[in-house]
């Protein structure tokens, strides 16, 4: 018998081109977002040209619909969605995981109440859900993160739930009860460790989400106010330039789709190189 | 030779591993094997899990699990190398020429379709025969594999039969389009004791009867013994030895074979029971589903200090949820656990950290026994902490100590559960029941999923440790060989009742009631005509009929 002590998880030499370009586009997405200030090239509010101007070497992306520089805008913009979109998502992914896995851990009528009241929730579209309570309630950052944290922390829920449930019926969690472990070390020695390849895949899923909701809220004009900038205000912003071929408002929009790419790309990447539970080799 | 059917020569097989941790590597899964087969004879394959020997099985089918490439050697069927085949020449071959029965029927039948349009599927669509045909052949087929009802078993959907009869109908699935080679590949090792018997017997005579080929595959030498013509002992890949049944089991040449046969001759001198059990289990009756459904009905047993009390029975007989209601995973509905004289509370939340420290369990299953994130030394240091409050370079030294006990080493310390063997494993579950000093460990099946030889190891294991610690075992297992080389007591159990119970030798004495001896008459020995003798001389049938 051989004795080596090689890690379970050792980082692959070579990282897939999928997961580089993927890897790539992230980091360059949060260090715009983290040096906002320091690249943009004009003040977020600053007004500096004509309406809608093209694209040129002074404005590069050319000028929204007051005459501001849309790269900076769009640079502010990163910072603003990108920062909520986290935050909202590590809100969700803290209360619907603890929720859910000691729902699955617990069982009886805690399950039963936490998952009837989720069920409450997803009853109602999101969207719709969204737009009432931020009507209702001030629209600032914490209102806005708050709900987009609860709103999504449901989705979270079931899937622990779902996978903890899982883990829970296996024998080493038996074990573990019958040694007569508490739930603390049941949740987070136990379980935790196996639920957070599927959790991990879902963080990605779910800060896109995040975006995507965010910008959706922003566009109805109930998400970030202005002068601040973020991307779907600002396909809001310059809607009506599409009409006269002005392609300002697509601008945000392909930034929006180029994020979710990347971090799914980055997310499977993780998955793939965390999934080997029983020494395979995931599904990558 | 004019009437060999199958001529398979040189063959070698290979596949990428994974290994976890370090960069994928090409292994070789069988390494030079060659043999051949005549119409009519029964080649027995045998071999530990990792043999190859299922891989080989599936050669004559052109065939490879996921990953797995034939990269040398022929395979003659009726005279055409299959190797050279094409996808359609492969496809005609298959269902027509060679057939296969796999080990979990429950798991190869498709449960969206009747039986009957399964069983027939392979003869129309190669045209051997039509509709009506073929279902006539395949309930003759019934009748001979003595299926109940065989004109309308047809009808059913698999999960309305039994799994023994599933099996026998996967035989008929494979005998219907008339093949010359069939490969059973461990076609009765998920079944019961009882139940694999008669399907045994059942394939045996269709064999005969309709003069088919086959390879069969299985780790059990016992069961070869009884169907094979000639036998190929496999390991790692490589032939150990080949000849004919009576060559292997009367005069076995290298040592792998010898030890393969005499595996079970495990010495334990019975002890006498003393006038204080450690734990007693008194009118104990325990059910499911809101006390309806009772799986334990009154069982009254009693375990002696350092000694092992075996519970032997059929699925569903119970045993398991005996060791749940003496952990208090399922609280009884009546009776009571005595434990050391006094009283156990009968819901696990409400025993003390003591009671439950002394109070261990191994399970089947090592690989989800323990939790694949951790490593060896979190694994079994854990109870050290947990009970002890041992911790640092203390709870190490612990640790290195109990797996020097278990004869595996300090060095594997640093290992994951995926890192060890499926012996090892279960090993690393010992110590960390030992880990918690208790005064008896439940075992619930835990040599049933280990080769033979792996499973001998772990029983001479446990027997050393019983020495050494002072340990008393409850020992779950349907395996009567086991049972007779490790326990100084035994209970049988069938349908939640107990129906024999005494010390070893007094429940290995005739007369037996009609269980026992149903179940002591179906543990396949290493005779030839063994299983004629048996079937002749019972006196009840097995409940998987």
């Amino acid at each position: 018998m051989s004795v080596s002590a090689a890690p379970l998880v050792k980082a692959r030499r070579r990282i897939p081109i999928g997961a580089a370009i993927g890897l790539f586009f992230t980091g360059l997405f949060l260090s715009t977002a983290i040096f906002a200030p320091l690249i943009a090239p004009h003040p977020l509010g600053e007004i500096v040209g004509d309406v809608w101007m093209p694209m040129s070497a002074k404005f590069p992306l050319g000028t929204d619909n007051l005459g501001r520089d849309l790269l900076s805008r769009m640079i502010y913009g990163t910072r603003t969605t990108i920062f909520i979109a986290a935050v909202a998502t590590a809100l969700s992914f803290t209360l619907g995981s603890i929720l859910g896995f000691t729902a699955a851990v617990v069982g009886g009528w805690f399950d039963m109440t936490m998952s009837r009241c989720v069920d409450l929730l997803m009853s109602i579209p999101t969207l719709i859900f969204a737009l009432v309570v931020l009507s209702v309630l001030p629209s600032n950052l914490v209102t806005l993160i708050l709900l987009m944290g609860t709103l999504d922390s449901t989705r979270v829920y079931r899937l622990s739930r779902a996978v903890a449930a899982d883990i829970n019926a296996m024998d080493f969690v038996e074990a573990a009860k019958l040694r007569g472990e508490g739930r603390a070390w049941i949740i987070f020695r136990e379980i935790l460790p196996n639920a957070l390849s599927p959790l991990v895949s879902e963080l990605g899923l779910r800060f896109i989400f995040a975006v995507l909701f965010l910008s959706a809220l922003s566009f109805l004009g109930l998400g970030v106010q202005p002068p601040q900038a973020d991307w779907g205000g600002m396909v809001k912003d310059n809607k009506d330039g599409i009409v006269f071929g002005i392609s300002a408002a697509l601008m945000p929009a392909a930034v929006i789709g180029a994020l979710a790419i990347s971090v799914n790309l980055v997310a499977d990447w993780i998955l793939n190189r965390t999934t080997d539970l029983k020494g395979g080799r995931g599904n990558g | 030779m004019a009437d060999t059917l199958l001529d398979i020569r040189n063959l070698r097989i290979e596949a990428t591993v994974y290994p976890p941790g370090e960069p994928p590597r090409t292994a070789t899964i069988v390494d030079d094997v060659s043999l051949t087969l005549e119409k009519g004879r029964v080649l027995g394959l045998i071999g530990e899990s990792g043999a190859g020997k299922s891989t080989i099985g599936l050669s004559p089918m052109g065939y490879g699990r996921g990953g797995v490439r034939i990269t040398g050697g022929e395979v003659i069927l009726n005279g055409r190398n299959i190797l050279q085949q094409s996808k359609n020449g492969i496809r005609k071959l298959r269902g027509r020429e060679v057939c296969y029965v796999a080990q979990s029927a429950a798991a190869a039948f498709n449960p969206a379709q009747r039986l009957m349009d399964q069983v027939v599927e392979s003869s129309l669509k190669h045209g051997v025969a039509n509709r009506a045909e073929a279902e006539k052949r395949a309930i003759a087929l019934f009748k001979k594999l003595s299926l109940p009802n065989p004109e309308n078993i047809g009808r059913r959907y698999p999960h309305q039969v039994s799994g023994g009869q599933l099996q026998r109908v996967m035989t008929v699935m494979a005998l219907c389009p008339e093949p010359d080679l069939i490969i059973f590949d461990e076609p009765t090792t998920a079944l019961d004791v009882t139940t694999q018997i008669d399907v045994l017997a059942a394939i045996k005579d269709a064999i005969r009867d309709t003069g088919v080929a086959a390879l069969y595959i299985t780790h059990d030498l016992a069961v070869v013994t009884q169907v094979a013509d000639d036998i190929m002992v496999l390991r790692h890949g490589k032939m150990v030895e080949k000849g004919t049944t009576f060559e292997i089991i009367k005069q076995p040449k290298q040592p792998y074979t010898q030890a393969l046969v005499s595996v079970h001759h495990i010495e334990h001198e019975e002890k006498q029971p003393t006038p204080k059990p450690i734990l007693s289990v008194k009118k104990v009756t325990a059910a499911y589903g809101n006390g309806i459904i009772k799986v334990l009905k009154d069982v009254t047993v009693d375990i002696h200090p350092s000694q092992t009390l075996a519970v032997v029975g059929e699925s569903g007989s119970g045993k398991s949820t005996l060791a749940r209601a003496i952990t208090g995973l399922l609280p009884p509905q009546q009776g009571e656990i005595i434990f050391e004289g006094r009283k156990l509370s009968s819901r696990l939340a409400d025993r003390s950290k003591d009671d439950l420290r002394q109070l261990q369990m191994i399970y089947q299953m090592a690989d989800v026994a323990m939790n694949p994130r951790h490593t060896v030394g979190t694994i079994i240091g854990r109870p050290l902490t947990f009970y002890f409050g041992l911790r640092g370079a203390e709870r190490d030294k612990r640790v290195k100590e109990l797996l020097e006990e278990i004869e595996m080493g300090a060095g594997f310390i640093h290992r994951y559960p995926a890192e060890l063997s499926g012996g090892q494993k279960q090993r690393v579950c010992i110590a960390r029941a030992l880990a918690a000093k208790p005064k008896l460990i439940i075992c619930d099946e835990v040599t049933s999923a280990l080769d033979p030889l792996v499973a001998n190891g772990i029983l001479k294991l446990l027997l050393n440790l019983q020495k050494m610690e002072q340990v008393a075992y409850l020992f779950i297992t349907h395996d009567l060989a086991t049972v007779k080389s490790i326990a100084d007591s035994i209970a049988v159990m069938y349908r939640g009742e107990l129906v024999r119970y005494g010390s070893k030798s007094q429940v290995l004495t005739p007369p037996f009631d009609d269980y026992t001896d149903l179940l002591l008459s179906s543990v396949p020995e290493m005779e030839i005509g063994w299983l004629e003798t048996a079937i002749a001389g019972r006196k009840m049938a097995s409940a998987g009929n």
